[in-house]
């Protein structure tokens, strides 16, 4: 194993992060701020609580899960498709390192932003509402392991990119409804039953859900589901990206 | 001197059917520069790209170090370095982190001093800290080898180091490949630039249509390049060369109406006075001189004509 590249790849990719600093510090606080006056302040005034929780509250967790699951992804994305674009891929082509270590320095960094921004929102919630967190271990698993398996779908858009519109196109798309739609500032039990049956096939449901559960202790589905559905994904996109490596798609020629 | 990189009927076939590569034989000898010609599109890129890893061959076999480059890359491209025709860089990185990364890619150890070394060598170490965008062309192609440099290869690769460099620089950057040279570096250079070719390297290798049409010392080219010839007209034609004349190793043209005498322009005698005084001395009389020299752009040009 070459750890000193997978170092090198991991500290470039940081630098790039740091670079932007304050970029990267603020957004994140901004948004979450706006979604509390809009959610909290605004409807959430209206909404007394969702299954015994705050409605303010309730939202942080789905909150956190839709700046991880986007940032990730992006982050991920732009860190493998950016070499791609202006060519400096050629060095990490020939350099004694294997797909694993590739892999493990751009997702690691990518992994490491989102699970930052995450943080960030966490706290900046916490000036706004009570939080309680009831499973802090479980917490902690699901947002690495959210942060890892965007972090590698992320990686494997960014091989598959050829320019900076398809580049976006699976985070716009896909990502954002699915998260929106996936339980991020509601209870599926708030939904009518057709609308609960068709929620039940979006896979980010199973990550809020099961996040929610280690915040809250409520879940719309069996938490051992939700930490099953993750597992899956993680596993697909490693499958996906050893597949990439070994045939050389769209990488080597 | 054992060959450092060998290549053995390597074939590279591309996706949309192109045939970039067409059994390519090639031993590179451990310390040597060697120039690879060949007009755009020959198969230059390939071949290095081949050999260091960024294009996978379709059969045959590339070692280096004694290493396959496919089995066992990772002891293979340690070995080394690629200059890419590209000026490929991240604008806002600055000179010295990039390079710095680098060196972590090839996995070796932090050494600031070997950095500082490259840097100062390519006289890049006041603009460490600039940010890349900040550079102008050569200075970028610099920060390239600089990145190729400092992971300490035994091998460089430098894909036409000199497009679109003044004529300055590149007189620079052959210091830089001959000063390799002596601390024992391996340097295989693609150049459109046969003077380029003629400054710096031990041997040349044309490459045509993905096919290696020659490979040959520098010298015994030069020496090929160094033969001239002179070619006297005669008032009247001849039916046969005076036997003075004759001993001289002088020809006649087909139709006997010229004289053809080669001779090596950079020996201290030619032989011209002396065939001039035996032509008076046989009563001919000459009506024209002309002299000709092949030089390595003919050959170049020969060749590539020949296999068009």
């Amino acid at each position: 194993m070459n750890t000193k590249a997978v170092a090198a790849i991991y500290k470039y990719e940081m630098t790039r992060f740091f670079r932007t600093l304050m970029q990267s510090f603020i957004s994140p606080v901004i948004s979450t701020s706006l979604y509390f006056v809009v959610f909290g302040a605004a409807i959430g005034s209206r909404i007394d609580s969702v299954e015994g929780v705050g409605y303010g509250a309730f939202i942080v967790p789905g909150l956190i899960m839709l700046s991880v699951m986007t940032q990730a992804t992006s982050n991920a994305s732009f860190g493998i498709y950016f070499p791609k674009f202006v060519g400096t891929i050629y060095e990490v082509l020939s350099a004694p390192v294997n797909f694993f270590e590739i892999t493990v320095g751009y997702v690691g960094a990518a992994a490491t932003k989102a699970l930052f921004i995450g943080t960030v929102i966490l706290m900046t919630s916490a000036l706004f509402v009570d939080i309680r967190i009831e499973h802090p271990l479980a917490m902690i698993l699901f947002l690495l392991l959210t942060c890892l398996s965007f972090a590698l779908l992320g990686f494997i858009i960014g091989i598959w990119a050829r320019n900076f519109e398809q580049l976006q196109l699976i985070p716009l798309l896909i990502i954002t409804p699915l998260v929106f739609l996936g339980g991020s500032f509601y209870s599926v039990t708030m939904l009518p039953p057709v609308w609960q049956v068709i929620t039940h096939f979006n896979p980010v449901l199973y990550l809020i859900s099961g996040f929610r559960w280690s915040f809250f202790g409520v879940a719309d589905v069996p938490v051992m589901m939700s930490l099953g559905a993750i597992a899956l994904f993680t596993g697909l996109c490693v499958v996906a990206i050893w597949t990439i490596f070994r045939t050389g798609w769209r990488i080597r020629q | 001197m054992p060959a450092i990189v060998s290549v053995k009927d390597l074939n590279k076939t591309y996706k949309s059917g192109f045939e970039a590569l067409r059994k390519v034989n090639l031993d590179i000898e451990e310390g040597e520069i060697l120039a690879l010609l060949g007009p755009n599109g020959a198969g230059k890129t390939t071949l290095i790209s081949t050999i260091c890893g960024i294009v996978m061959p379709s059969s045959g076999t590339v070692t280096v170090g004694g290493h396959d480059v496919v089995r066992d890359f990772r002891a293979a491209r340690e070995l080394i370095g690629l200059v890419p025709q590209e000026l490929t860089l991240e604008a806002f990185e600055t000179v010295i982190n990039t390079v710095r990364f680098s060196r972590g890619l090839f996995g070796k150890p932090k050494d600031e001093a070997h950095i500082e070394k490259v840097l100062r060598q390519l006289s890049l170490w006041d603009k460490r800290d600039s940010k890349i965008m900040m550079l102008s062309g050569g200075m970028k192609r610099r920060v390239l080898i600089a990145k190729a440099l400092s992971h300490e290869p035994r091998v460089l690769f430098l894909d036409e180091p000199t497009a679109g460099v003044d004529v300055e620089l590149r007189k620079d950057m052959w210091q830089v490949v001959d000063d390799l040279r002596a601390s024992g570096v391996t340097t295989i250079l693609t150049t459109h630039y046969i003077e380029e070719a003629e400054a710096i390297a031990d041997r040349i290798a044309v490459i045509l249509k993905g096919d290696i049409l020659l490979v040959e010392r520098k010298d015994e080219l030069m020496e090929r390049m160094g033969k001239k010839q002179i070619r006297i007209e005669l008032s009247h034609p001849i039916k046969e060369v005076p036997e003075s004349i004759a001993q001289r190793g002088v020809q006649r043209s087909e139709d006997g109406s010229a004289l053809i005498y080669s001779y090596d322009s950079r020996a201290e005698r030619t032989g011209i006075t002396a065939l001039l005084n035996d032509l008076q001395a046989e009563g001919l009389q000459m009506t024209d001189l002309s002299t000709h020299q092949s030089n390595l752009e003919e050959i170049f040009v020969g060749l590539v004509k020949d296999n068009a």
